[in-house]
């Protein structure tokens, strides 16, 4: 068994290696498909922070991913197109700055975090994973019909946004802004789960009654965890945006939310760095298996299928062995 | 007469066509151990639910250090000062013994919105969750994960998170449930030391315990308090006797 | 608006209902017999009708057709159960979700291995095609008439099949008590595998319906699929009489909205907007009505399990 500390370091030390050989070697797309790797990690850990620590099974975080990356793209669509966006009670120039674009996604994503949150822990069990995904489905159909902003089409953003003092052109350049984001969220998840507030988390979705006995309102917690993991998702969105330079309708598909939740499973629920080997297990598989054939999905069916039945804890979980055993 | 704590009046519970509660009024006072018995199926649980706040009464009030606090939930009845035991150990299994009681102790302080504070560093909460589990004498297994804990143990942890709450009143719901002998005497001894702390409500099946602690018992029978009275009293009583004792016991 | 733009609308969203219904029936016994959230039913319904197209295309036959859709789907259920789906009842819903998540990828991309990506066409028979004129005088066309008719033949036989058969009082048993059940002898894995393939044979039965009016084509499942989810949460997760209500109400309300929101729009904004908003309006409008639904009843319609 390998420790689960040292496993999580030479992990991150993997995942900024393999970049960084492709620049030296310049194989450019080696380094796109890291940055997806860590966009999609990023969004995983958001959702990890709701299903692995308040116990949350939402099937509708694309809500949020979509929200991200349509915060980016409308922003950046008025700014390529000098057209302000007038919003009724204020006028506002659109804007190609990504620190900008970040915080409006994160906010936007986190507001709607707390309404859906609010709205869908009035249930559990299986009707709150269908409530959040009828949520995400409200949102993908809506952007379909959205015809301003390219409806089924979507938006495409012809320059990549800006970073002050960085070309964000260059790939490895908009990897390490990638990389440092998904190591600024595993930070905060870290502190988080070490925290006062992570305590009562875990205990509340282990044990809801004692929290309240102790006088604290596990649907509270759950909500303010619901809303940091929604923010953090719609960051991700964010940056995959910029990533494809392209938003669509499909940023919001229940496939979506249905991948981030493998993701998490195929490294390891509640772990710290679960979702981040997930998401480079899924975009190493996408890669490998598809250059092989274009029916790879059987063979991804196939694995998630072997994880659910037969290693439960997934990638860490079989190398560290089960949570808690530290 | 010393301080009433906390009060039910004329608590009116029904399910379909089934009173589990039937305008039951009893009082916990200052200082003392009142132990509620009865049947299985006498309501009970029912009574314990709509004192700790999870079930709210068809009619009447719970009065909690002269407040009325019917209309509030049970958060925030445990911030006035309810401390509440489970039958069933309602504890965090992944967890360590530590964090169980750090969560009761956090519960008591109100510092649960800090995000990025560690809360094992958090001195003033580890004093009071290691008291408390010294007082059970659980210090050893601190650092134990709750799910290795025997059964006593867990026992012992439920009560812990409890004092960490330092309530006003105790409520407890079978506390010596599926404790050997040694066990019971153990805890029997503890729960007699601690209602000068604290007064205790305690529903108990365990009678050689309710007789040995109780200051006063009130016997529940389909959902009515048919007396209340000391134990001689409660013994002396025949229509205690017939209704739950039986006769002749 | 005419009456009879209504009645026609009326009509379409009964139909699209029931057989939202036949989908929702087995997603909803599933659920509540076994406990199991089935996102691969929608792979079943696509099965159904693959069979069906294959079948129609080999002998010609509509009749075939539906029967080798039925047995395919059957087939295929009861396989599903037998090696994985077994393994799943004691699991939690997460590991349920990702597991039927799985066998979507699988059934997706081994359907289209083997039949391509091209859409097939599974063709109206002759004699259910045509339009047929209803009292009052509205062309109607007879295959849509004649689904409303099949489905609610479907849900009378199950209902009948379940409150008077001996096989359904061990069905609601299960609902109830599933010690009970096994202490009454009835061989359970033998009874879960058996609801499993009604519920498979349900779904593929209305994958060939609809896919009589529609493409056949990989993918075609899970549209069906979320919403017949939407259905039995609205209606309350176990109940066959929640999904039918559950059915008709979001077959009602997604047809009638599509037609109807955009000219109720059109009553106070120019006639872009109002087709604009009311389109997404209309789209939006069933997964409004099932949050709705939640917010005020959290189980649903008729949902009785917390």
């Amino acid at each position: 068994m390998i420790r689960e500390r040292h496993l999580n370091i030479l992990l991150l030390a993997g995942f900024l290696a393999v970049p960084l050989y492709a620049l030296a070697v310049d194989e450019p797309f080696t380094i796109t498909l890291a940055t997806r790797a860590a966009i999609l990690a990023l969004a995983a850990v958001g959702l990890n922070i709701a299903l692995g620590w308040g116990g949350l099974v939402s099937f509708g975080h694309a809500a949020f991913f979509g929200i991200g990356g349509y915060s980016m793209g409308i922003l950046a669509f008025h700014a390529q197109n000098y057209m302000p966006l007038d919003l009724g009670f204020a006028v506002l120039e659109g804007t190609k700055s990504m620190p900008v674009i970040w915080l409006v996604a994160t906010l936007t994503s986190a507001l709607a975090a707390l309404a859906i949150g609010a709205l869908s822990l009035r249930t559990s069990g299986v009707y709150f994973i269908m409530i959040t995904l009828a949520f995400a489905q409200m949102f993908y159909y809506f952007a379909i019909s959205w015809s301003r902003y390219g409806g089924e089409d979507g938006i495409s953003i012809y320059v990549r946004n800006e970073f002050p003092g960085l070309n964000t052109l260059a790939p490895i350049q908009f990897f390490g802004l990638c990389f440092a984001a998904l190591l600024l969220a595993l930070w905060l998840n870290a502190r988080l789960v070490a925290s006062p507030f992570g305590l009562a988390l875990n205990a509340a979705r282990q044990v809801p009654v004692r929290v309240q006995t102790v006088g604290l309102d596990p649907t509270r917690l759950k909500l303010v965890a619901f809303v940091i993991s929604g923010a953090i998702t719609g960051l991700a969105g964010a940056l995959f945006a910029d990533l494809n330079r392209f938003v669509s309708p499909s940023m919001f598909s229940w496939h979506l939310s249905g991948e981030l939740i493998v993701l998490i499973i195929l490294g390891g629920v509640g772990r710290l760095m679960g979702p981040v080997i997930g998401a480079i297990l899924f975009v190493a598989l996408d890669h490998i298996l598809g250059g092989w054939t274009t029916h790879w999905h059987i063979a991804l069916g196939a694995i998630l299928l072997g994880v659910v039945l037969f290693a439960r804890g997934g990638v860490i979980g079989l190398l560290c062995g089960p949570k808690g055993q530290a | 007469m010393s301080e009433i704590v906390l009060e039910t009046c004329g608590i009116t519970k029904s399910f379909g066509n089934l009173r589990a509660s039937d305008g039951i009024s009893i009082d916990l006072r200052a200082g003392e151990i009142h132990a509620v018995i009865g049947p299985n199926g006498a309501g009970k649980s029912t009574l314990i639910h709509q004192i700790s706040g999870g079930l709210r009464p068809d009619a009447g009030q719970v009065w909690l250090n002269g407040r009325d606090v019917t209309a509030l939930a049970t958060p925030a009845r445990a911030r006035l000062g309810l401390g509440r035991t489970f039958q069933i150990s309602a504890l965090a299994m992944e967890d360590t013994v530590l964090e169980n009681v750090l969560l009761g102790a956090l519960g008591a302080s109100g510092r649960v919105w800090r995000f990025w504070s560690q809360v094992m560093a958090d001195r003033a909460l580890r004093e009071r969750a290691e008291a408390a589990l010294a007082r059970v004498g659980l210090s050893e297994q601190m650092h134990t994960r709750t799910s290795a804990l025997s059964h006593g143990q867990r026992r012992q942890l439920e009560v812990a998170v409890a004092l960490t709450l330092r309530p006003r009143a105790f409520v407890m719901d079978e506390p010596m449930a599926g404790l050997g002998a040694e066990g019971s005497k153990t805890l029997t001894g503890f729960l007699d030391g601690l209602r000068a702390e604290a007064p205790i409500l305690l529903v108990e099946h365990d009678m050689d315990a309710v007789f040995a602690l109780a200051d006063r018992i009130s016997v529940l029978v389909y959902g009515r308090i048919i007396a209340t009275g000391s134990v001689d009293d409660i013994r002396a009583n025949p229509e205690v006797r017939e209704a739950y004792l039986g006769d002749g016991a | 608006m005419s009456t009879i733009l209504i009645i026609e609308q009326v009509l379409n969203g009964l139909q699209s209902g029931v057989m939202l219904f036949l989908m929702a029936a087995g997603l909803t016994l599933i659920f509540g017999v076994m406990g199991l959230i089935n996102l691969a039913h929608g792979s079943l319904y696509m099965v159904g009708a693959f069979a069906a197209a294959a079948v129609a295309g080999a002998t010609g036959s509509f009749l075939l057709a539906l029967l080798g859709a039925l047995v395919a789907a059957a087939v295929a259920g009861v396989l599903v159960e037998m090696l994985v789906i077994r393994r799943l009842y004691a699991a939690d819903h997460l590991d349920q979700v990702l597991a039927t998540f799985a066998l979507i990828l699988i059934f997706s991309e081994g359907t289209r291995l083997i039949f391509g990506s091209f859409p097939l066409y599974l063709d109206i028979p002759d004699w259910l095609s045509g339009p047929v004129t209803l009292p009052g005088g509205i062309q109607y066309p007879l295959y849509r008439l004649a689904l409303i008719g099949a489905g609610l033949a479907v849900a009378l036989t199950l209902w009948a099949l379940i409150e008077r058969t001996r096989i359904g009082i061990q069905i609601r048993a299960g609902e109830n008590d599933r010690e009970m059940i096994a202490a009454l002898g009835v061989d359970i894995s033998r009874l879960y595998t058996l609801i499993f393939a009604l519920g498979a044979a349900l779904a593929g039965l209305a994958g060939a319906l609809v896919g009589a009016i529609q493409s056949v084509q990989v993918g075609m499942g899970e549209p069906v699929l979320i919403l017949a989810f939407v259905t039995i949460v609205i209606g309350g997760i176990g109940s066959i009489k929640g999904a039918f209500v559950g059915a008709l109400l979001v077959g009602l309300t997604q047809t009638l909205g599509s037609v109807f929101l955009p000219a109720f729009f059109r009553l106070f904004l120019d006639p872009a907007t109002a087709m604009s908003v009311g389109s997404s309006l209309a789209n939006m409008a069933v997964y409004i009505l099932m949050s709705l639904v939640l917010i005020f009843r959290p189980t649903g319609l008729m949902g009785a399990r917390a």
